[in-house]
C-alpha cells in the first residue's frame, strides 16, 4: 500500500469493506479468534428459571454436570453482568414484561437460550389462556433445547451450541457495527 | 350421624347431602352465619379450611369450601352460590380462616365473584388489565383480547373492598396498603432468593420490615382450566409440574382420586411400589431444600454437598421411570412399569450412604453459629396461625401441629409401616430446618421397611380404554413434600372433568411470609422464605 492512500478514506473503505466481505483478515481476524475464544469460555449466565428447567439448570451448577468445565459457572444475580440468560421454564403473560425488561438490560452482546418445551414453544401449556407460546415472540432466541425438562446433558450440549455460535463472530466487524446502525436509524 | 345432626341444628335451612363427606349447601345470605358457627361451635370446630373452590355451574356461580376440625378430625364440604352472574356477590370468611384471604382473591380472579367485606379484592394472579375470568365457562379465550402485554402493569399502592353498612348498603371503597411515605423495596419477580418468580413488595423501616404485599402469577399456566378440556389420563401430566419437586405424590393423589371414583383397587404391589417412589421423591425435595438454603444463607459449599447427595437419589427414579425430575410414572390402576431390577439394590445403598452424609450436614452446616444466629428465633409461626392460615407439611409440624396425612387419613401402604410423624414446638426458621433433616431420616426408615416386602403382582390394573367418572364430586389428599396436596374434582359424567381443582400445598406457604417477616429484619426474610420451601409454580399453577 502507497504512503498516500493512508490519506485517502475511500480505498481505506474499500479495503475494509473487502476484508469485511472475504473474513480472512490476518490483523483483526486474529484479534478477533482471540476475543471469541475468551468470550466463548467466559459465559456467564443470568440466574433466570421460572419453573421444571431451573431445578436441572441448579444441577449443572453442581458437582456431578459442573457446567464450570465449559466456563458458564459465574451466576450473575444482574442482567447487567450476564452474558446470556437461559429461560428456563414457562414465560406467562404477566411475566412476559419482566423478561424484556431483563433482556433490555442486558449489556451487548447478549444471548438468549431457550430451554425446555415452554420456552420453545409453550410445550405442554400450549393451549392455556396464559402461556406464551414460546419466548421468540418476545425476545430473540439464538438456541432452543427441547425437552421437558431437558436432561442436563442437552443443558450443556445447548449451551456448547451457544459457543461455537460466539467463535463464528466477527467482534470487530459485522455484529457491532450492524448494531449501530440500526440505532442509529432508529 | 352426630355430626350431621349437630349441621342441622346449627343450619335449619341447609341442605345437607351425605357421603363419605357431607355436603352441607347453604344460601348466600345464610353462608357466613353458618361459616361462623361451623368455625366456633365446640362441638363442630372446624378450624382448618382446607382447600376452597369456586365453582361455575352455568347457571349459578358458588364457592365449595372442604373444612376440617383438627380437635375432631372431621370433614365436611360448605357450598354456597349466588343464581347473578353479572354481578357476582358472596359475603367473605377471611376473617373465620386466614387462608381464605388468598383463595377469595384467587375465586375472584377466575370467577368474577366479589367477596363482601375481604379487605382486599384484587386479582391475585392475572393482570390487573386482564379482561375477563377465565374458569366461567362462557370465558371468551380469543387471543386478540388478551393479547401479550409489554407494558408494565402498575401495580397500586391500595386496594379495592365492596363493604356492606349495617343497613346492608354495599358500597366499594379503598384500603391504603403502602402510604406515600413508605419506603417500599422489591424482591422479586425476578431474584434468585424467592426460589423462582415470586414478588414480594416490602415495605421498610430503616432495616426493619414494617409489611410484605405478596404478588403472585407470574408463573400461572392456567393448568385447571386446561384440565376441563383434557381426558382424565392426559391430565395426569400436568400435576408433575405443579410442584415439581413432588411431582410423583401430585400425581399419586389425583390417580387415587379418580380410581376412588371409578372404584378401582390397585394391587398391593402397585401401592409399595407407589409408597416408595412417594418416599424418595420427598428425599430428593428435603435435599434440594437443605442444598438451597444454605446457599441463600451464603453456604455454597453445602449447595454442592447437597447436590452431590440429591443425585444418587435421582439415579434410583431413573432406572426405573426414565425421568429425573418429573417422572410421569403413576397412571390410573396402577404405575407406568414394574420396577427396575436394580432399584432394590440401589435403595438399599442409598438407606446405607444417606445417615453419614446427613452427619456431615450437621457438622457443616447445623451447628454453625452463624447459621443458628439466622435461624434461631427467626419467623416463629405459632400453631394456631398455622392452622388457620392452612400452612400443612413440615412447617406446619415445625410448629406443633400434627397434620401429616400419611398419619391422619393413611394411604398407600403407610399405615403397615412404623414411622414417627416428626413435630417441634419451636416453629422458627431453624426447627423448619431441623424438622427436614429428621424427615429424611423418617423417610429412610421407612423405605427400610418397605424395600425387602414388594409382594410379587401386577404392576397395574386394566382400564378401560375412555375413563368416565360417575357425577360426584370427589377429593384426595397426599402429604407431598411440601404439605397437604389435594385433588378435588366435579363430575358430570363425561370423560372430561367438569372442574378440577388444585389444593396447593404452597400458596399458604407465601401467605404467612407478611405475619412470620413483620418486624424482622430484611436479611431475616431471606431465612423465612429459604426454610418456609415454597415452590412458586405450585402456588401458582
Amino acid at each position: 500500500m502507497k504512503y498516500e492512500d493512508f490519506k485517502d478514506n475511500e480505498s481505506l473503505e474499500a479495503l475494509a469493506q473487502e476484508l469485511r466481505a472475504n473474513g480472512t483478515n490476518v490483523f483483526v481476524g486474529c484479534l478477533d479468534n482471540f476475543i471469541n475464544w475468551a468470550r466463548s469460555n467466559s459465559m456467564w449466565p443470568l440466574t433466570f428459571a421460572t419453573s421444571c428447567c431451573g431445578i436441572e439448570f441448579m444441577a449443572i451448577g453442581a458437582a456431578r454436570y459442573d457446567f464450570a468445565r465449559f466456563g458458564f459457572e459465574v451466576t450473575r444475580n444482574s442482567p447487567r453482568q450476564a452474558d446470556f440468560i437461559m429461560v428456563a421454564g414457562t414465560i406467562v403473560h404477566k411475566m412476559a414484561p419482566v423478561l424484556k425488561r431483563l433482556y433490555d438490560q442486558m449489556a451487548e452482546p447478549k444471548y438468549v437460550v431457550a430451554v425446555g418445551g415452554c420456552a420453545t414453544s409453550g410445550g405442554p401449556f400450549k393451549n392455556s389462556y396464559h402461556v406464551v407460546q414460546g419466548v421468540d415472540k418476545i425476545i430473540p432466541v439464538d438456541v432452543y433445547i427441547p425437552g421437558c425438562p431437558p436432561r442436563p446433558e442437552a443443558l450443556l450440549y445447548g449451551m456448547m451450541q451457544l459457543q461455537r455460535k460466539v467463535k463464528v463472530e466477527k467482534f470487530f466487524g459485522g455484529r457491532n457495527k450492524k448494531e449501530k446502525k440500526n440505532q442509529e436509524t432508529e | 350421624m352426630e355430626l350431621i345432626e349437630a349441621i342441622r341444628n346449627i343450619a335449619p335451612g341447609a341442605t345437607i347431602e351425605e357421603g363419605a363427606i357431607p355436603m352441607v349447601t347453604v344460601a348466600a345470605p345464610q353462608y357466613r352465619e353458618v361459616a361462623w358457627k361451623l368455625r366456633n361451635n365446640p362441638e363442630l370446630s372446624f378450624d382448618y379450611l382446607i382447600c376452597m373452590t369456586g365453582m361455575d355451574w352455568g347457571d349459578s356461580l358458588g364457592v365449595v369450601n372442604l373444612l376440617q376440625s383438627t380437635a375432631h378430625e372431621h370433614k365436611i364440604y360448605l357450598k354456597t352460590f349466588t343464581t347473578n352472574r353479572e354481578e357476582p356477590e358472596l359475603h367473605t370468611v377471611s376473617d373465620l380462616w386466614e387462608t381464605a384471604n388468598l383463595n377469595e382473591r384467587e375465586v375472584y380472579d377466575f370467577l368474577g365473584i366479589h367477596f363482601i367485606n375481604h379487605p382486599d379484592m384484587r386479582r391475585l394472579f392475572l393482570r390487573s388489565d386482564w379482561v375477563g375470568h377465565p374458569l366461567r365457562k362462557d370465558y371468551n379465550a380469543d387471543p386478540a383480547l388478551n393479547p401479550i402485554r409489554l407494558e408494565n402493569d402498575e401495580l397500586p399502592d391500595t386496594t379495592p373492598s365492596y363493604e356492606e353498612s349495617p343497613d346492608g348498603e354495599i358500597h366499594e371503597t379503598r384500603h391504603v396498603i403502602f402510604d406515600g411515605d413508605e419506603y417500599v423495596v422489591n424482591l422479586g419477580p425476578q431474584h434468585p432468593a424467592t426460589h423462582g418468580v415470586l414478588h414480594f413488595r416490602v415495605s421498610l423501616d430503616g432495616e426493619i420490615v414494617k409489611k410484605v404485599d405478596v404478588n403472585c402469577g407470574y408463573i400461572h399456566r392456567g393448568i385447571e382450566k386446561m384440565c376441563e378440556s383434557l381426558t382424565y389420563p392426559q391430565t395426569l401430566a400436568y400435576t408433575d409440574r405443579l410442584d415439581y419437586l413432588g411431582a410423583h405424590q401430585n400425581r399419586h393423589a389425583l390417580c387415587m382420586c379418580i380410581e376412588e371414583a371409578l372404584g378401582i383397587e390397585v394391587p398391593e404391589r402397585v401401592k409399595y411400589i407407589r409408597t416408595i417412589m412417594d418416599e424418595l421423591q420427598r428425599l430428593s425435595s428435603h435435599l434440594l431444600f437443605w442444598s438451597c438454603l444454605c446457599m441463600d444463607m451464603g453456604a455454597l459449599t453445602a449447595f454442592l454437598y447437597g447436590f452431590r447427595d440429591r443425585e444418587k437419589v435421582l439415579d434410583i427414579l431413573e432406572t426405573t421411570t426414565g425421568g429425573r425430575l418429573i417422572q410421569n410414572y403413576n397412571v390410573i390402576g396402577g404405575v407406568m412399569d414394574d420396577i427396575h431390577p436394580d432399584s432394590v439394590k440401589k435403595i438399599k445403598e442409598l438407606i446405607k450412604y444417606l445417615p453419614p452424609m446427613l452427619k456431615e450436614y450437621n457438622t457443616l452446616y447445623t451447628g454453625n453459629i452463624i447459621a443458628q444466629q439466622r435461624l434461631k428465633h427467626i419467623g416463629i409461626l405459632k400453631r394456631e396461625d398455622a392452622i388457620t392460615y392452612g400452612v400443612t407439611g413440615p412447617t406446619g409440624r415445625a410448629s406443633g401441629w400434627s397434620c401429616d396425612v400419611r398419619k391422619h387419613t393413611p394411604y398407600g401402604v403407610y399405615d403397615k409401616v412404623d414411622f414417627k410423624e416428626i413435630l417441634y414446638t419451636e416453629g422458627d426458621s431453624f426447627a423448619r430446618y431441623l424438622q427436614r433433616l429428621d424427615e429424611i431420616m423418617e423417610s429412610l426408615h421407612i423405605l427400610e421397611q418397605l424395600v425387602d416386602n414388594i409382594p410379587a403382582g401386577d404392576y397395574a390394573v386394566k382400564t378401560k380404554p375412555i375413563i368416565k367418572l360417575p357425577e360426584g364430586h370427589y377429593f384426595k389428599s397426599v402429604e407431598a413434600s411440601r404439605g397437604e396436596f389435594g385433588v378435588y374434582i366435579e363430575s358430570r359424567g363425561d370423560k372430561y372433568p367438569y372442574r378440577m381443582k388444585f389444593r396447593s400445598p404452597c400458596l399458604p406457604l407465601v401467605s404467612v411470609v407478611d405475619l412470620l417477616a413483620r418486624g424482622g429484619k430484611i436479611a431475616d426474610l431471606i431465612a423465612i422464605g429459604g426454610t418456609l420451601d415454597y415452590v412458586v409454580p405450585d402456588v401458582d399453577r
